[in-house]
């Protein structure tokens, strides 16, 4: 699946000008808000119709200005999960699920009802009434929804946003199934840097209605500049790691990366699972010898591949570690006393507990290297 | 009790009322969701002054209703003779016009009560319906129209009611002949004119209030079990 999008549309004073193709299986519209992502997401839907542009999903044309060719949505096959669930008010779980597949070509339903109800979970509720239903039930439902239509391409926007933690940790590992299991693309609009580092295998940044960036998650999220200004906090790198056991007495879980060893706080899973796991710049330390005597449970041995500051009392130094990259947070003044280049040698010492939950995600299948 | 009693010519008078209401309305519902829904959701040159029209019989006397739909509806009018010609429907001193008489001056009150439901409705649902592969009549037949659902009760009963009491431009229209086209109104109005009637008047009456009563009191409970379906359990 590849989604081609180049669009301009005025709304007012705001001038959406963007254009990406992605053939992610789940890409991420990512920005803050007012930067244009919901419009986006509305364009590819068929919400609105751009005044200018052309998208395309698998070379079938959804809008095309110049050849006056607009697909109305409802003949787009396109699920919709909406910030604000949109369930039907009148109708019970089970026929809020049952909606789209009635219109759906009896050839083109390749979703199974029971299969999708199972994956996220939602058998209890089928008879009950979305009034009934907390926060995180509905968008669960919302999701399964937009699933058993058996739409080509799925839109979400923001559906966590609406959410308080505890509910937004209750989906995640849903969406992630959705991510590797289903055969369905999806594109994600969120304004969080965790979401999307856990969740998104590509990334579209948006700003004022244009495209700052695209590519793959790991490439955008460990680059500085391309975050807004008061998430610039949340840079880090995307590394996999790969679960080797536990150490039960001290609620630890050990990981192997092809950098070395690492201890996280426990994770839930068997031993031989690949977790995506984000370090971020801030909570990576550099020493030039092998630090003893010191808390930290993480030392690798790392190569210093590039470093990039500006005015500011900041540098963020990339590095390399067995293949992987990593990226540190320093100032410039421990750049020069330590006399970082790129090739010299280091250690990254990295503490267990700067890892919450929020940056550790399931990973079922083989991601490309990133 | 001997005093509650009807005559043959009272009974006729209730039940007349009762089929000239229902028909009144029923017929005038899908005009009045049609236009409730166009008021509502479309915006066209012209939309003021339909709304003036459909408005006019609220606001105008019913006697001027009556004469205006006995020029138009008349035997020897220009629509009520084609009507009569083409299809056989005579509106005309028959209880088809004082159905017509009733359903125009209801229809007012009916497309105020559907509209304002329309205009609640959230259609952000309806776009959610649309990406889910319905099509403009399906979303309005699957999510709007049971969204409304209570707003067309209301609009029902409040035409129904209207159409019980109506009476200047039913009488204006169709005159006032027992058995053809005496509902209660004219009947009570009938009794009130000769010496004596009081006591059929005063029956007449218990027997209207307690029709209004009866439909007031279906519609609240119709309300309440489609509204108690988007409340939580």
């Amino acid at each position: 699946m590849t989604l081609s999008v180049d669009v301009r549309h005025h709304q007012g004073d705001f001038l959406l000008d963007a254009s990406f193709d992605s053939g992610g299986r789940l890409t991420a519209l990512f920005g803050p808000s007012g930067s244009g992502k919901t419009s986006l997401v509305n364009i590819i839907g068929g919400l609105i119709r751009p005044q200018q542009g052309r998208v395309t999903a698998d070379g079938r044309v959804l809008v095309d200005t110049a050849a006056r060719t607009f697909v109305p949505m409802h003949k787009r096959r396109i699920g919709y999960v909406f910030q604000d669930a949109r369930l039907f008010p009148h109708l019970t779980v089970r026929q809020n699920l049952a909606y789209g597949r009635f219109f759906t070509p009896a050839a083109e339903r390749y979703a199974d009802f029971s299969d999708v109800v199972d994956l996220l979970g939602i058998g209890h509720l089928l008879d009950r009434r979305p009034a009934s239903l907390s926060g995180g039930e509905k968008q669960r439902v919302a999701i399964g929804r937009a699933l058993i239509a058996s739409p080509k391409l799925i839109l979400m926007d923001e559906p966590l946003a609406s959410l308080d933690e505890a509910r937004k940790a209750e989906i995640m590992p849903y969406l992630e199934k959705l991510r590797d299991e289903s055969r369905i693309p999806i594109v994600y609009v969120s304004h969080s840097v965790a979401e999307v580092a856990r969740l998104a295998t590509d990334v579209v940044v948006l700003d004022h209605g244009k495209v700052v960036a695209s590519g793959a998650t790991g490439d955008i999220f460990s680059r500085f500049e391309l975050l807004p200004e008061e998430e610039r906090g949340e840079v880090g790198a995307l590394i996999e790691l790969a679960l080797v056991g536990h150490e039960e007495s001290f609620g630890l879980t050990v990981l192997r990366s092809a950098g070395g060893e690492w201890r996280l706080p426990s994770i839930d899973a068997p031993a031989g699972t690949v977790l995506r796991v984000r370090v971020r710049a801030r909570d990576v330390m550099l020493a030039l010898e092998r630090p003893v005597g010191i808390s930290a449970l993480n030392t690798l041995s790392v190569t210093v591949v590039d470093i990039s500051a500006n005015a500011g009392p900041e540098a963020l130094v990339s590095l390399d570690s067995g293949g992987d990259r990593l990226v540190s947070r320093v100032t410039r003044r421990s750049v020069e006393l330590l006399g970082l280049a790129p090739g010299r040698k280091v250690f990254a010492v990295v503490k267990a507990v700067t890892f919450d939950k929020a940056n550790i995600g399931g990973s079922h299948y083989q991601h490309r290297s990133i | 009790m001997q005093w509650l009693d009807l005559s043959p010519d009272e009974w006729n008078a209730v039940r007349l009322s009762i089929k000239v209401s229902t028909w009144a309305m029923v017929v005038s519902l899908p005009f009045g969701i049609a236009v409730a829904y166009t008021l509502a959701r479309k915006e066209f040159w012209g939309k003021t002054l339909i709304n003036g029209l459909v408005h006019l019989p609220l606001i105008m006397p019913p006697v001027v209703t009556g004469y205006l739909l006995l020029l138009t509806f008349g035997r020897r009018a220009p629509v009520g003779s084609f009507l009569a010609e083409t299809f056989g429907i005579v509106f005309s001193f028959r209880w088809t016009g004082a159905a017509l008489a009733c359903g125009v001056m209801a229809f007012p009150l009916m497309v105020r009560a559907i509209r304002l439901s329309i205009e609640t409705v959230d259609r952000r649902l309806e776009s959610a319906a649309g990406t889910l592969g319905a099509n403009r009549a399906w979303v309005f037949v699957t999510i709007t129209l049971p969204l409304i659902l209570p707003g067309i009760i209301a609009g029902m009963i409040l035409a129904f009611a209207k159409a019980m009491g109506e009476f200047g431009a039913t009488i204006t229209f169709v005159s006032n002949i027992p058995g053809e086209t005496q509902t209660l109104p004219s009947a009570i109005y009938t009794y009130t004119q000769v010496p004596g009637g009081d006591a059929g008047a005063i029956r007449l009456t218990l027997i209207s209030i307690a029709i209004s009563m009866l439909a007031l009191l279906a519609s609240e409970i119709l309300a309440r079990r489609i509204s108690s379906r988007f409340e939580p359990e």
